[in-house]
């Protein structure tokens, strides 16, 4: 491959120089030939595995481009240094054990890669990514990579704490079994004094919702002091309990410019008697991995909204997929994770949003090539995420909703609840309606993806808040081609 | 009285739908005995949001396969307690989760007078919330049968 040097000419083979003496003469080599491919290679229990998505440069042999991913993700720079006869090197070296053509997407290849072990920190995501995901996507000789999935062996997952809560004690806390939570994002997002923001919480909590939800830019404007925001939230929070004789929640966001204004804030939220505070992914890994301990000291739950995801997740020749985001984050400790509705407006194939869902939940994960998961993945009884839907989703959708992701979600429908012609508590009511109404047709047998509309009309009959609801958004959909789906199955929209 | 929109406390899966008729019920405890669920009936007079134990109407049914037998307790409880809360659970023993499956609400006093928010003003404007139940002042057993 042209690494933009001339490589030595004694490195013309393809297969890796085992004549030390050569191996290490000063000079630029291929990168399989510095020990970068080893097509023979089977990766180690204690090995993390690595499927990237490659696009060579015109003319770039494919695996010398797999090469280069491992060497530059791990122990290479771009010319020979007599500095690794100091090391163990092979161990550093990551190895590409596998290339293949991406089904279908000419140009791209698809690279196995794997790293030993003694590359990464115990309990560091921050580390790890910057192995993982660092200098290599910036690697000239590749048009674009992406990294597709990973697996994390269990040695390493034992070294994270992962969530603080889970979703099984979340529900012993909030006594709430056997169906979807429901949610609602406060709107609008920005401009809302402390008092009039605390309004739309109390209304959707009385009406029926277990959560409210700050958005992600919400943090302390001038328009809103975040101290006033918590004030007025926890009274709304504390009187909608009252009045319905249920826990209730609203997500705080304490995601702010420094990490002692984090701690001050989630401090406040505490002391209020918050159940939950809400952090935004951009602030990053390791002020999420404190925030995880912090939330565990204090018996919180910690909800993540992956504000910023879709820079690098949303295209499939560059960045990394959201499943292996919401693999590190699993380790890394969140409590909810927003993982895409598949039928709201936000970007996500169904299938494919199912497998985040999987990642988040599972005990095991195992190989689903049509949902876009490449390999088993042993959580070692980690405790699970649970994953949220929201953006653009409405009651109507209720069946293929809960057909999609089951109970162990939370349904949020901010429009779709403060929307209601009605008024934010007839909204909430509309949604909860739906909600057991549905919930309950499955488990006598009834199939829901098909009979959910009739389902909704007949609930609807006692309940005239669903009808109005089902009357506004009946047919809104947001029914638009995924650019992230599986390379191993076609896989329509859902229509309505 | 309580001001919600439904009137009454909605704690549990079906607070929200009306009332569940025994053969809807039946239909529910059957499809929690194919999930391979353990029923239990529970009841209190104090359904306070976080008055987690109810007291146990006997134990948990874990060799119970048949969903007119577990109907058959709810009866029994019911006879024994009509203006109780009664609520049927389902625990699920599978590794990872090892918890409560399935809970709704099978049994109502006729009046629910529900929850006082009280408030006690602290430092700043920071508040102390309390939920009390209005029927909590009096002992187990003479709270009116939910009657205020």
């Amino acid at each position: 491959m042209d690494t933009g040097t001339k490589a030595r000419s004694d490195g013309a083979g393809a297969t890796a120089i085992t004549d030390a003496k050569k191996r290490y003469r000063a000079g630029v080599l291929k990168y399989r030939q510095m020990g970068y491919w080893e097509p023979d290679y089977v990766p180690k229990p204690t090995d993390t595995v690595c499927l990237f998505r490659i696009t060579p440069q015109e003319g770039v042999d494919p695996v010398e481009a797999a090469a280069a991913v491992a060497g530059e993700s791990s122990t290479a720079t771009w010319t020979v240094v007599w500095t690794d006869r100091l090391t163990a090197c092979d161990n550093y070296r990551a190895k590409a054990f596998k290339v293949e053509p991406v089904p279908n997407s000419p140009g791209q290849y698809f690279a196995w890669v794997a790293y030993d072990i003694v590359l990464f920190e115990e309990g560091s995501i921050a580390n790890m990514t910057a192995s993982l995901i660092g200098n290599v996507f910036s690697f000239k000789p590749l048009k674009a990579a992406r990294l597709e999935d990973i697996q994390i062996p269990a040695a390493y997952v034992k070294t994270f704490k992962g969530p603080p809560t889970g979703l099984i004690v979340e529900r012993e806390r909030l006594d709430k079994f056997g169906r979807p939570l429901l949610g609602a994002t406060t709107k609008p997002k920005l401009g809302l004094s402390g008092r009039n923001y605390g309004r739309v919480i109390y209304e959707g909590l009385k009406g029926g919702l277990d959560f409210m939800k700050d958005d992600e830019n919400i943090n302390s404007q001038p328009f809103m002091h975040w101290r006033d925001r918590f004030l007025y939230v926890m009274d709304a929070v504390n009187k909608a309990s009252a009045a319905t004789g249920e826990v209730k929640g609203s997500y705080l966001n304490v995601t702010a410019g420094t990490m002692e204004d984090m701690y001050e804030r989630a401090e406040f939220a505490k002391d209020l008697g918050s159940v939950v505070v809400m952090i935004d992914l951009v602030v990053g890994w390791s002020t999420i991995q404190s925030m995880s301990n912090w939330a565990r000291r204090n018996d919180m739950i910690l909800h993540m909204h992956r504000a910023g995801h879709g820079t690098y997740t949303r295209q499939k020749n560059h960045g990394v997929s959201f499943r292996v985001i919401a693999k590190w984050l699993r380790l890394a400790g969140v409590d909810h994770l927003h993982a895409g509705t598949a039928v709201g407006k936000l970007e996500g194939d169904p299938l494919t949003v199912q497998g985040y869902y999987n990642v988040c939940r599972d005990s095991f994960t195992k190989q689903d090539l049509p949902r876009g998961v490449f390999f088993d993945q042993d959580w070692c009884d980690i405790k699970k995420v649970m994953p949220v839907a929201s953006g653009g989703i409405h009651a109507g959708q209720m069946h293929q909703l809960i057909d999609l992701f089951g109970d162990d979600v939370v349904l949020q429908f901010g429009g779709g609840t403060i929307g209601h012609p009605a008024g934010i508590q007839a909204g909430a009511v509309a949604n909860r309606v739906a909600l057991e109404a549905m919930v309950k047709a499955r488990n006598e047998g009834l199939d829901i993806a098909v009979q959910g509309p009739e389902i909704l009309r007949k609930a609807a009959r006692f309940c005239s808040p669903l009808q109005q609801a089902l009357d506004t958004w009946g047919d809104i959909t947001f029914n638009y081609t995924s650019t992230d789906a599986s390379d191993y199955q076609p896989t329509p929209a859902v229509a309505h | 009285m309580m001001t919600n929109p439904t009137g009454r406390i909605t704690q549990g899966q079906f607070s929200f739908l009306p009332d569940l008729t025994d053969a809807e019920i039946s239909l529910q405890i059957e499809y929690g005995l194919k999930q391979g669920y353990a029923w239990s009936v529970e009841y209190t007079d104090d359904p306070h949001p976080r008055n987690t134990y109810w007291e146990m109407f006997g134990m948990p049914m874990f060799d119970l396969q048949d969903a007119a037998g577990v109907l058959m307790e709810l009866q029994n409880c019911r006879k024994t307690f009509p203006q109780h809360y009664i609520r049927l659970m389902a625990f699920d023993s599978t590794r990872g989760i090892e918890s409560i499956a399935m809970s709704f609400i099978v049994n109502r006093p006729a009046h629910e007078p529900g929850f006082a928010l009280e408030r006690q003003e602290t430092h700043g404007r920071t508040l102390r919330y309390s939920v009390r139940s209005y029927v909590a002042d009096r002992p187990e057993g003479e709270r009116g049968n939910g009657k205020a």
